[in-house]
């Protein structure tokens, strides 16, 4: 009886204490994959979990602007067709990339809100990597943040997700690394002094602190190819979805954490 | 406008020591940049940052240009009386962000 009431008493912190590591690694799943938070300093994550100190939140705040913004010749706004973004946009960049019926190709979420602009609002489609079309990006991604990644049961999307599987195991560049040789052989370990992540693109477009902005995952992609001096493919590339297709159902289940903070 | 986001917290006790954190987007471009052609991209900073509580000066910032883009600032003070912060930014170019937020003491 005493032990019970000692075994008890133990009970109640050791449950406080996984709450309060629940909270604190928000992306973390029971089978070993961890989000690239997990491996920050506690400053980066603290500037990550508050809102009023996460600079990505600027760019959210930048991308609430423009969705509401009327643009191009149909005078439309984001906001006239998908009213709320809170409610309509919930979940929706847990499931990017998706098939696109009229391209007959995946696309990312980037490309999604390109494809709007050009056909529902008749606007110039925005630059990649532009400031507007990252803060729309950012905002919408922010609706789905603290669900899980759900890539879509498309059969379509099976032989691109395999292209995309196919390019992260293939060896490239001078240096003949795959993705696969850092970030599943060496993820935890060290590339000089920075800790190689399992490359879980969680929290998209991030605010990496290297970039001092924003930036999305195409432009980390393409850091990567630079880092191991392949020729890194052009923006909008079709195997830049297809590998994010494959990262997406790799990270399937992990939390999204837009707009995230990296180093 | 530059985006700015504040954060004071909503109560404070009188005497308490109270944290304000602010951030601002401003490309704190350096001046060291160069364009590739010889030139430099002209450097444009946020040069000073002063909080005032009530029209009193209760904290001031130079900022230089190895300060990171879109510079996050975080300041104690001690919460006497309430009032009107007001929070404002001067760059290079002259442009001044004011922004504003209520300190509520009890």
């Amino acid at each position: 009886m005493i032990r019970l009431v000692a075994a008890q008493r133990l009970l109640v912190p050791a449950a406080m204490m996984c709450l309060a590591a629940a909270s604190a690694v928000m992306a973390q799943t029971i089978d070993g994959r961890r989000s690239g938070f997990d491996f920050m300093s506690r400053d980066s994550q603290q500037l990550q979990r508050d809102d009023t100190a996460n600079p990505g939140m600027l760019a959210v705040l930048d991308g609430e602007g423009l969705w509401n913004a009327k643009a191009g010749r149909a005078n439309r706004s984001c906001a006239d067709c998908h009213q709320d973004a809170s409610t309509s946009m919930k979940g929706v960049a847990a499931r990017y990339p998706a098939f696109s019926a009229a391209l007959n190709r995946p696309i990312d979420l980037q490309g999604r809100i390109n494809a709007c602009r050009e056909t529902q609002q008749q606007a110039t489609p925005l630059p990649w990597e532009s400031k507007e079309l990252l803060a729309l990006s950012a905002y919408v991604g922010n609706q789905s943040r603290g669900m899980p990644i759900a890539p879509p049961d498309d059969a379509r999307l099976a032989p691109f997700r395999q292209r995309g599987e196919a390019l992260y195991t293939r060896r490239v560049g001078q240096l003949n690394f795959s993705c696969a040789n850092c970030h599943d052989d060496n993820a935890g370990g060290k590339l000089a002094s920075a800790v190689i992540p399992q490359a879980h693109p969680t929290g998209y477009p991030i605010y990496r602190l290297e970039w001092q902005g924003i930036g999305s995952l195409q432009r980390r992609l393409r850091g990567c190819f630079i880092g191991v001096r392949a020729e890194p493919y052009a923006y909008g590339a079709q195997e830049y979805v297809e590998l994010e297709l494959f990262l997406m159902s790799r990270a399937k289940g992990m939390t999204i954490e837009t707009p995230a903070v990296r180093p | 406008m530059a985006r700015v986001l504040i954060n004071v917290p909503p109560k404070a006790k009188r005497g308490e020591v109270i944290e304000i954190k602010t951030l601002i987007s401003h490309p704190m471009e350096t001046g060291y940049r160069p364009k590739g052609d010889g030139t430099f991209f002209p450097r444009d900073i946020i040069q000073t940052f002063v909080c005032t509580l009530d029209g009193e000066e209760i904290f001031r910032a130079d900022l230089h240009p190895a300060i990171a883009a879109n510079p996050f600032i975080a300041f104690t003070t001690v919460a006497r009386e309430s009032g009107l912060l007001v929070f404002s930014w001067t760059d290079d170019r002259g442009e001044v962000q004011t922004e504003q937020a209520k300190l509520v003491v009890e």
